[in-house]
C-alpha cells in the first residue's frame, strides 16, 4: 500500500518515462532506428558536404569546369583550374582496364562456376578473393619498381613503334613512352589486375545462381559445355554479368594509391596513352594535402563531387542490374 | 542402322569442330585464372623476400631516423595505424550491428530496402572522396589533422563491410531461436543480445576481422585527415602525461589529437623517397602490411567458410 502510494506521489512524466522504457524494447527499437537513418544519412550527408566545399570552384568555373572542349589549363600559381585531363585520365585508364579485365574475368568466372571440380574451387576463389585484398598501396610499389621496369616498358615500347606511327592512331598511342614506365598505359595494367577479382567474383556468383535446369536442357539438346556457357548461360546471366563490369568500372575509377604511383602525375600528356598524367581521384590525393589557395582546394573538392556523383551512378546501376539478374532467378 | 550410326561418327567435321572449339575455350578459362594468380604469387614471394631482407627487431621498436641515415624503424606507423584503428572500430562497429539488427528485425520495411541500398553505394565510394568528407568535417573545423578524423574515415570504410557481413550472418541464426526466447517472455533487446548475438558471434567476428584488414590497407581516406607524423610515440606522450599529472582523459585526447602516421601512408611516403634505405624501408612495410592484412583475411574466410558449412549440415 505504501508502495503504491510511493508511486502515486510520482510526478506523472515519471511514471509515463518509466512506461515508455518498459523492457527497454522501445530504447532498443530507437536505437535500430537511428543507427538504421544515421547509414542512410551518411550518403547523403557526404554529397551535401562535398558540394557545400566546392562552392567557391563552381562559381567561378561553372561547367566549364568539366567540358572537354574547353582549353585545359590546371595552373595553382594563376588559380586558373578545368578539370577534364583528369577526367580523361580516369576514363581512358579505366576503359582500357575494362576491355583487358572483362575476358580475363569472364574466363575465370567460368572455371570458378564451372569447370573447376569441388575440391579445387576453395583454395581458388581464396586466391581470387587475396587478389582484392591486397592493400592498394602494395599495388603500387610493387607496380613502380617491378611491374613498371619488367612489364609496361617493353609492351609500351612495342604499342609506340606500331600503333603510335599509324597517322590517325598518334595521338592515342604516340610515344615514346618514359623511361621509367611511369603513363597512363601502366595505371591501366595495374587497374586491370586490380579490378579483375571484382568482377570474377560477382559474375561467378551470377553463373552460379543460373538453375541447374539451363544447363542441363541445353547438353541434353547436345551442345558442347562451351556453347552450353556461351549460348545458354551468358545471355542469361547477361544483365547480371554487365552489373559485375559496371561495379569494376566504378572500382577502377575510384582507385587512388596505386594508380597515384605509377601514372606520373601531370596535368599535361596530351591524349596518348603512353605519356603521364592524373586521374580525378589521383590529382586530390597529390595537391590536396598541399593546396595554395582556397580555390585550388575548392577546385579539388570539385573534382570529388564529380567522382562521387560518377561512381554513385555506377554503383546504382550495376545493383540494379545484378538485383534483377538475382530476383529473376528466385522467381522461377 | 549401322550406316546411320557410322554417318554420325563420320560427321567428322562440325563435330570436330565443335570439340575442338570447346576444348580451346575451357582451355583459355584456366589459362586466365592461372594468368590472374601469377601477379599475387609474384607479389607476395617478391614482398617476402624484398622484406625479408630488411626486417630486424630494430625495425618494430624505432621511430623513424632523418632522411638519408641509415637505420631506424616504423614504431610511429604501427602504433599510429593501432590506434586509428581501435578508434574506427570503436565508432563502426556498434552503429553497424544496430543498423544490422534493424535489417534483420525489419526486413522488408522502405527504410530497411534504403539502407541496404546505402549500404552498397557507401561502399562504392572512392576512399579518397570519403578522406575528402573527414576532412570537411573534422579537420577543418578543428583547424588540424588529427589521429581522430583519421579513424572516422576509417570507420566509413569499415562500416559497410561490417553490416553486410553481420546481416548475413544474423540471417543465418535459426528464427526458432529468437522465437523461443521471445515466448519465454524475453524482451527484444534481451533476445537479440543475449541469443541471437551469441549464436552469430562467430560469424559477425569474421566480419569485424574483414572490415579491420580492409581499414588497415587504407592509404587514400588518410592523406588529409592523419597527414602522417614521424614522431607518434604513444608511450612518449603516456610518459609525459603521468609525468606532468595530467587526467587519464586529457592524455587519451592528446594522443587523438595530434597528426598521426599508419602504416600503408608510410609506404607510400618512403616508396616515393630518393634514398635506397627508405625504399628498403617501404618494401620491409609491405611486408607488414601485407602479413597482416592477408592473415586477417584468410582467417576469416576459412572460418566463415568452416561456420557455413556447419550451420547448412
Amino acid at each position: 500500500m505504501a508502495n503504491l502510494k510511493a508511486i502515486k506521489r510520482r510526478p506523472r512524466w515519471y511514471n509515463k518515462i518509466g512506461y515508455w522504457l518498459q523492457h527497454g524494447d522501445r530504447i532498443w527499437k530507437a536505437l535500430l532506428f537511428l543507427s538504421s537513418l544515421l547509414i542512410v544519412s551518411l550518403v547523403v550527408w557526404i554529397a551535401w558536404r562535398l558540394w557545400y566545399q566546392s562552392t567557391l570552384s563552381r562559381h567561378q568555373f561553372g561547367w566549364a569546369f568539366i567540358s572537354p572542349w574547353v582549353p585545359s589549363s590546371w595552373n595553382p600559381a594563376l588559380d586558373k583550374f578545368q578539370a577534364w585531363p583528369s577526367i580523361y585520365g580516369s576514363l581512358i585508364t579505366s576503359v582500357i582496364a575494362l576491355i583487358l579485365a572483362i575476358p580475363f574475368s569472364l574466363g575465370i568466372a567460368i572455371f570458378l562456376a564451372e569447370l573447376a571440380p569441388a575440391y579445387a574451387r576453395p583454395p581458388l576463389n581464396y586466391m581470387i578473393e587475396m587478389l582484392a585484398a591486397v592493400p592498394s598501396v602494395v599495388y603500387g610499389l610493387w607496380g613502380i619498381y617491378v611491374f613498371l621496369p619488367l612489364i609496361v616498358v617493353p609492351i609500351g615500347e612495342v604499342i609506340a613503334k606500331t600503333a603510335g606511327q599509324i597517322p590517325g592512331l598518334t595521338t592515342f598511342f604516340g610515344g615514346p613512352m618514359p623511361v621509367s614506365g611511369l603513363s597512363r598505359f601502366g595505371a591501366a595494367l595495374i587497374l586491370t589486375i586490380m579490378i579483375t577479382p571484382t568482377i570474377t567474383a560477382v559474375s561467378r556468383d551470377v553463373l552460379l545462381a543460373i538453375p541447374q535446369s539451363q544447363r542441363e536442357a541445353s547438353l541434353a539438346l547436345g551442345a558442347t559445355q562451351w556453347e552450353t556457357i556461351w549460348n545458354v548461360l551468358i545471355p542469361y546471366g547477361l544483365s547480371g554479368i554487365l552489373g559485375a563490369v559496371i561495379l569494376g568500372f566504378g572500382r577502377a575509377i575510384g582507385e587512388t594509391m596505386a594508380v597515384t604511383m605509377v601514372i606520373g602525375n601531370t596535368t599535361g600528356g596530351g591524349y596518348s596513352i603512353l605519356k603521364p598524367g592524373y586521374t580525378m581521384a589521383s590529382i586530390i590525393a597529390n595537391e590536396f594535402a598541399e593546396a595554395v589557395s582556397d580555390l585550388h582546394a575548392s577546385a579539388l573538392i570539385e573534382i570529388g563531387v564529380v567522382l562521387f556523383v560518377t561512381t554513385l551512378l555506377l554503383n546504382a546501376i550495376a545493383r540494379w542490374l545484378v538485383w534483377n539478374v538475382n530476383h529473376r532467378t528466385m522467381g522461377r | 542402322m549401322q550406316e546411320g550410326l557410322f554417318a554420325q561418327v563420320n560427321l567428322p567435321k562440325v563435330y570436330r569442330r565443335r570439340r575442338l572449339t570447346n576444348n580451346f575455350m575451357l582451355g583459355l578459362t584456366g589459362i586466365a585464372l592461372f594468368l590472374a594468380i601469377v601477379p599475387l604469387i609474384w607479389i607476395i614471394v617478391y614482398v617476402l623476400i624484398k622484406g625479408g631482407h630488411y626486417i630486424n627487431l630494430d625495425f618494430f621498436i624505432h621511430l623513424p631516423r632523418p632522411m638519408g641515415t641509415q637505420g631506424g624503424g616504423v614504431l610511429h606507423a604501427i602504433e599510429g595505424s593501432f590506434i586509428m584503428v581501435i578508434i574506427a572500430s570503436i565508432f563502426a562497429i556498434p552503429p553497424a550491428l544496430l543498423a544490422a539488427f534493424y535489417l534483420v528485425t525489419y526486413p522488408n520495411t522502405l527504410l530497411s530496402d534504403t539502407v541496404r541500398f546505402s549500404t552498397d553505394l557507401l561502399a562504392g565510394v572512392p576512399s579518397i572522396v570519403i578522406g575528402l568528407f573527414g576532412y570537411a568535417v573534422i579537420v577543418v573545423p578543428q583547424k588540424h589533422y588529427s589521429a581522430l578524423a583519421g579513424g572516422v574515415v576509417l570507420a566509413l570504410i569499415m562500416l559497410p563491410v561490417v553490416i553486410r557481413s553481420a546481416e548475413e550472418m544474423l540471417k543465418l541464426v535459426p528464427s526458432e531461436l529468437r522465437e523461443g526466447a521471445l515466448a519465454l517472455g524475453a524482451p527484444e533487446w534481451k533476445t537479440a543480445l543475449k541469443v541471437m548475438l551469441p549464436a552469430a558471434a562467430e560469424g559477425v567476428l569474421t566480419g569485424i576481422m574483414l572490415s579491420v584488414a580492409r581499414a588497415a590497407g587504407e592509404t587514400a581516406p588518410l592523406l588529409f585527415t592523419a597527414l602522417g607524423n614521424d614522431n607518434f610515440e604513444i608511450g612518449r606522450f603516456i610518459h609525459y602525461g603521468i609525468a606532468s599529472h595530467q587526467s587519464v582523459i586529457n592524455i587519451i585526447g592528446q594522443i587523438l589529437s595530434q597528426p598521426a602516421d599508419a602504416l600503408p601512408l608510410t609506404l607510400w611516403k618512403y616508396a616515393q623517397q630518393p634514398y635506397p634505405e627508405r625504399v628498403k624501408q617501404a618494401w620491409a612495410v609491405a611486408l607488414v602490411l601485407m602479413l597482416f592484412v592477408l592473415t586477417l583475411n584468410i582467417t576469416a574466410r576459412v572460418w566463415l567458410a568452416k561456420r557455413k558449412s556447419r550451420i547448412r549440415r
